[in-house]
């Protein structure tokens, strides 16, 4: 093991980390409504709407069918305008956020359907509004669910934060490219590898006991 | 206190639209226990949503309390549900809260102080017998303790009205018993007008004291429970009876034939109902004493209770000169019981009996 890896490496995490808990953050607090408005549209739920529902979904499934690495490349000028640069850590999360965002949705929407329709009418029959059917029905309800479905979006940043390095969003995957690959490191493309898995791992197990916790099923 | 009139539900299915409720006309009074027994797929769960507006009829006009229920916008409707508690089948309770905050929903739904929520959620606790499981999580209860808690989540807002939803359906005897007692005592300390929608005779039984049978979408008959089940006039209300009270003959007397006029050894066999006080007369005693020519066989006898009335069904065989059985069954019929004249049958020789 050469004196600059722990460096490197270190940094690389600190940028993975980082771009993977902002786009996050940023992405949970859309993706979230986003989904309660995919489920709360749709047929026989409390805000029926079938034209947005359709739209929504629409909008959702285009966004998810556009590979990351093409993604990445493709809103360039977006990130532009947005950032003020196309290039760097802070940049490469704008296609992460964008990415995260319809999964996000879908997977919150899946948490939602599975409280059961009769809470609602329950709630209905309380007099409940729709916004304290949302608030204190449907997500409280599926929080555990949510905690879930989040831990593997969280995942899946992890994952897709590799690919930042092509816009020199740096990141442990863009130091395995770099140094393991085109300088034949392979001693860091497998320290990289082996940080990432141990990353996943603390990822998925804290999420596990997060929702145990909430689930009082 | 409820006033249906004229209520019609369609719903649209990909085979085109079904009729669900054909016009239901009801009308229920303060304070009672009104029940209504359908077979699943009757309509019985859609008419109990149309009275809170959980769903909305087609046509019709629903009256609760002396408003119109059909003419509310969304808000008012959701302030007038705050007078209309309900429980479930299948409870809905948040599995998420506690026993305590599931309570406490209806009240934080209408921003109630803490202080005052707390207030209203202990002695309801109380009534409901779960004083001490304030704290655990519906997952950690049996069913018939859900439902308690439905049922108190239900008054938390003391409501004028309480719908039951096959309330007991998804519980055992004992539990249903327990909860139906729960419901009645309730009815009658908060004098809370009950709706009960049921697939089962017995909850009729046991705590209504009117009942509407719904078939298909239309009330095939109504009336007292008592009117109800000693005089059934559909074939639907009669076999809902039937499964509590049984009306076949006694297996020597079946499958034989039944004549209207006398036959050599045949029997003639009665139905007869005593309700209320007459139960308690000796009224077969006074027959045999009066009519000592003739001979009366007891082929069938049950008492029981409708509510709080005893009620008492038997079927007897009367042999013996013409003549005298004529004056016997005259005489039954100046007495305080209902009598029904089933033929003249002979008992059939079979040793299996």
């Amino acid at each position: 093991m050469s004196a600059d890896m722990i460096p490197l490496l270190t940094k690389a995490l600190g940028e993975t980390v980082y771009m993977v808990v902002v786009s996050m953050v940023i992405a949970t607090i859309i993706g979230v409504p986003l989904g309660v408005l995919l489920h709360t549209t749709s047929k026989g739920q409390i805000l029926e709407s079938l034209a947005v529902n359709r739209i929504v979904g629409a909008i959702v499934n285009a966004v998810r069918s556009i590979p990351f690495i093409i993604l990445l490349v493709a809103i360039i000028p977006f990130t532009r305008l947005l950032v003020g640069s196309a290039i760097g850590t802070t940049a490469a999360m704008v296609p992460l956020v964008i990415a995260a965002i319809p999964f996000i949705g879908r997977q919150v929407e899946t948490s939602l359907k599975e409280v059961p329709f009769g809470l609602v009418e329950a709630a209905q029959s309380m007099g409940a509004t729709p916004a304290q059917i949302i608030w204190k029905v449907l997500l409280p309800e599926s929080m555990s669910s949510i905690v879930a479905q989040l831990t593997t979006v969280i995942i899946s940043l992890v994952g897709e934060s590799a690919m930042a390095g092509a816009v020199g969003g740096g990141g442990l995957g863009d130091l395995a490219i770099r140094y393991g690959y085109q300088r034949f490191r392979p001693e860091i493309m497998l320290a990289t590898v082996v940080i990432l898995i141990v990353l996943v791992q603390l990822v998925q197990f804290v999420g596990n006991t997060l929702a145990k916790r909430l689930d009082k099923r | 206190m409820i006033q249906l009139s004229h209520i019609e539900k369609t719903y649209d299915s990909p085979s085109g639209p079904v009729k669900a409720l054909k016009g239901i006309d009801l009308t229920i009074e303060r304070g009672e226990i009104f029940g209504i027994i359908g077979l699943s797929g009757a309509g019985k769960s859609t008419l109990i949503r149309c009275i809170n507006m959980l769903e909305r009829p087609t046509a019709g006009k629903v009256i609760v309390d002396g408003q119109d229920m059909t003419a509310m916008s969304e808000k008012e409707l959701r302030k007038a549900r705050k007078n209309i508690g309900m429980i479930f089948q299948h409870f809905n309770l948040l599995s998420s809260a506690t026993v305590y905050d599931n309570i406490a929903f209806p009240l934080r739904l209408s921003h109630t102080p803490e202080a005052e929520i707390k207030k209203k959620v202990l002695p309801l606790l109380e009534l409901v017998g779960l004083a001490d499981k304030a704290h655990q999580y519906p997952s950690q209860l049996s069913g018939g303790q859900k439902q308690r808690v439905g049922i108190a989540r239900a008054l938390a807002s003391e409501p004028k009205v309480l719908l039951c939803d096959e309330a007991t359906s998804a519980l055992d005897p004992q539990t249903t018993r327990s909860i139906l007692e729960l419901i009645q005592d309730i009815n009658r300390k908060l004098s809370l007008t009950v709706v009960v929608i049921t697939h089962e005779m017995q909850v009729i039984k046991d705590i209504c004291d009117k009942v509407a049978v719904i078939e298909n979408g239309v009330i095939a008959e109504q009336g007292t429970v008592l009117e109800v089940f000693t005089n059934p006039q559909k074939p639907i209300t009669k076999d809902f009876i039937s499964v509590l009270l049984s009306n076949e003959l006694p297996a020597a007397f079946r499958g034989g034939e039944v004549s209207k006029t006398p036959l050599p050894g045949a029997y003639l066999l009665l139905r007869l109902t005593f309700i209320g006080e007459s139960a308690d007369d000796p009224v077969l005693a006074g027959m045999i004493r009066k009519f000592p020519e003739i001979e009366v066989t007891m082929l069938f006898g049950n008492l029981d209770q409708i509510k709080s009335t005893p009620f008492g069904r038997m079927i007897i065989g009367i042999t013996g000169p013409e003549a005298k059985i004529q004056e016997a069954l005259q005489y039954l019929r100046q007495q305080d019981l209902k009598e029904e004249v089933i033929g003249y049958v002979r008992r059939h020789d079979s040793t299996s009996d």
